[in-house]
């Protein structure tokens, strides 16, 4: 009974495939929020993607920073929530807040 | 993350051995720690490494206060030990595994064990003495008797009890209980041993069905498996 996707073994099979990808987390949440710290969500650079880091309230945004991590080898820590200027756009419904770490897989 | 400390964490959970990634956030570096080993980029100091380490063992992924080092633990998923192929454990077995636990039965009857909702769960068939010994319950194990049957639910607590395992349930009423916290004394155990054992079993909300008085077990042994640490 597969239950849960596997984040990390997807990035492993992506890299087979030749492709890149990054790795976003949930490092912080204050409040409610729906995925508990280190909620991993993988990202290949065609914006395929598996696993979660929210509800599926912030997902877009992280994987178009997930996409930008890969094409600047550089990671990004992202803050969501009722205090984020974005809350409008892609804040978290449930009135929490959420750090985000994404990093690029390199080799 | 580099590919290489990807490979490494995945061959640590493949192996089921408890680990950490470590991230400094404002430089970058990263390492994993598994046991005595520390890989990657080596920033972690003595004090980091107490703390990664204590954070292993409580499976508490966070920051470390005033720092902005970030732990993500990964540990072997918990496991529960079910003594008794009856009618809860035919509800409790595919909830606890829907939750995250490996799941174990435990029934000398072949029957039981091999019946409707059981049929995909691991199952142990033997006397519970045998199996439990073969289980080998640890800190992340719960064990749960069903039976209802002195014979088969006792020695199964006897050996959970001299195991360290986080939760150890038995369904019965008070009475039957009280009864059983009897025999046990008589075993040798003392009145510590025996608080340990969580009876009647499971949070009381009332259930009334197998499948709700379930949903209580499993309830209360989430509870315990995430309270904080005294």
């Amino acid at each position: 009974m597969a239950i849960a996707p596997d984040p990390l073994a997807q990035i492993e099979r992506w890299q087979a495939d030749g492709r890149k990808t990054a790795l976003a987390t949930v490092v912080t949440t204050w409040g409610s929020s729906p995925r508990p710290v280190g909620s991993h969500l993988a990202v290949a650079d065609t914006g395929d993607f598996t696993g979660s880091v929210s509800g599926g309230c912030i997902e877009g945004a992280v994987v178009a920073a997930a996409q930008e991590a890969i094409a600047t080898g550089k990671s990004k820590l992202l803050d969501f929530g009722v205090t984020n200027e974005m809350a409008w756009e892609v804040g978290l419904a449930c009135g929490g807040r959420i750090q985000v770490l994404v990093e690029p897989v390199t080799i | 993350m580099r590919s290489v400390l990807l490979h490494a964490l995945r061959r640590d959970l493949a192996d089921k051995r408890p680990c950490a990634t470590v991230t400094d956030m404002a430089s970058d570096r990263q390492a994993l720690v598994s046991g005595n080993a520390v890989s990657g980029d080596d920033f972690l100091s003595a004090d980091h490494l107490i703390e990664v380490r204590r954070r292993i063992a409580t499976d508490r992924s966070g920051v470390i206060a005033d720092t902005q080092i970030f732990v993500r633990v990964y540990t072997p998923p918990p496991r529960m030990v079910i003594v008794g192929a009856v009618h809860i454990a035919q509800a409790l077995a595919p909830m606890a595994k829907i939750a995250g636990f490996e799941v174990t039965v435990i029934d000398p009857r072949e029957a039981f064990v091999r019946s409707g909702q059981l049929a995909d769960i691991d199952a142990i068939v033997a006397w519970p003495d045998e199996a439990m010994s073969q289980v080998a319950p640890d800190i992340r194990t719960a064990v749960v008797t069903l039976t209802h049957d002195p014979k088969l639910d006792d020695p199964a607590l006897v050996s959970a009890l001299r195991s360290p395992a986080f939760y150890i349930g038995a369904l019965g009423s008070r009475k039957t209980h009280a009864k059983r916290l009897q025999r046990l004394t008589g075993d040798g155990l003392s009145e510590a041993d025996l608080a340990r054992i969580h009876g009647p079993v499971g949070l009381d909300i009332d259930a009334l069905t197998p499948a709700e008085i379930a949903v209580s077990i499993l309830a209360q042994v989430i509870a315990t498996l995430r309270a904080e640490p005294a």
